[in-house]
């Protein structure tokens, strides 16, 4: 008797899974975002979230306006400085697990307004960034197509192992450092900014 | 005695609350075994707009309010009755004119209360 693969018996109409493809598919199609914007790229998510490019297509149409019930955070737009301590703490506020999709080259690195003295050069020096979306602003379909990206990412992880997300990992960080205003700058720990592959 | 049917009520029963525990208790499983807490002062603040926590939630709140239900009573409230009891006060039985006039005595009272206070001086 040969052993018919998964595909296989999809196909004759029996579906099977792993607790672990069940959990990942739960979570990649409910991705309920924080609702909060901060520049004109929070423009741009408004217009993903309404009815021409439609992202409840994709299940993250629930926008939450609390961080305690959010999945999933869109830096859409400038972190000014004096907005980075406000962003990190709302991150920190939300339940595992969490995701961050960076919207837009100023929440990716400060873009434009880089050499202001008062923008952030990318929320990703606080917190730990999943997605990276450029465009300055990006159109809503490159929003949608971050968000397919991430979903990706949610299939492929495990559930136990070494490579498990942080949200399984009893010894990862669960909060990341607040940054406070000092004198002239932020002061406060930062995060190693990110590998580009 | 009939106990078949206090049976199935039992079963119901039953079945109900594992009905309702059931996704509790693999809730409760699943974070057992998979997902560890992850709970820190930030995290528990109080305030979730993003801005730092006041020192404390436990703070005084004035309770000045009851003056202006007081005065609404009287003022507001007791005029709607006013206007019905005067028209028709002539023909009321003598125990509703004094359950009224009660009404209102105890009105006045808050009145002299409040004039007394000095509530209703203009500043």
């Amino acid at each position: 008797m040969k052993t018919d693969s998964p595909e296989d018996l999809a196909r004759q109409g029996v579906v099977l899974t792993t607790v672990e493809g069940l959990y990942n598919w739960g979570r990649k199609n409910s991705l309920w975002p924080l609702q909060f914007g901060l520049a004109c790229c929070a423009i741009e998510m408004i217009a993903a979230s309404m009815a021409r490019f439609d992202i409840a297509r994709f299940g993250a149409e629930v926008f939450r306006p609390s961080p305690r019930q959010a999945d999933l955070m869109i830096v859409s737009g400038t972190v000014t400085k004096k907005m980075a301590p406000q962003v990190v703490r709302l991150y920190n506020q939300m339940p595992e697990p969490k995701y961050v999709i960076a919207m837009g080259a100023c929440a990716i690195s400060g873009g434009p307004f880089r050499d202001g003295y008062n923008v952030l050069k990318g929320i990703d020096l606080y917190i730990p960034v999943d997605i990276y979306i450029p465009g300055c602003p990006p159109r809503p379909e490159a929003l949608l197509d971050g968000l397919i990206a991430l979903q990706k990412k949610i299939t492929a992880q495990h559930l136990t192992g070494p490579g498990r997300p942080r949200h399984l990992d009893s010894r990862a960080a669960g909060e990341f450092p607040v940054p406070e205003f000092g004198a002239h700058d932020l002061v406060g720990p930062t995060l190693p900014k990110a590998e580009v592959s | 005695m009939n106990t078949e049917a206090y049976l199935f009520l039992a079963l119901f029963a039953a079945a109900a609350l594992g009905f309702a525990l059931s996704p509790l208790a693999l809730a409760w499983l699943w974070a057992k075994m998979f997902s560890p807490r992850k709970s820190g002062a930030v995290k528990n603040a109080i305030y979730e707009c993003g801005l730092a926590a006041e020192p404390t939630g436990w703070v005084q709140f004035k309770s000045e309010y009851y003056l202006y239900g007081i005065i609404f009573l009287i003022f507001d409230v007791e005029s709607i009755f006013l206007l019905p009891f005067a028209v028709a006060c002539k023909h009321l039985p003598f125990a509703a004119c004094l359950a009224m006039l009660i009404f209102v005595l105890l009105l006045v009272e808050g009145l002299a209360w409040a004039w007394a206070k000095g509530v209703l001086a203009w500043k």
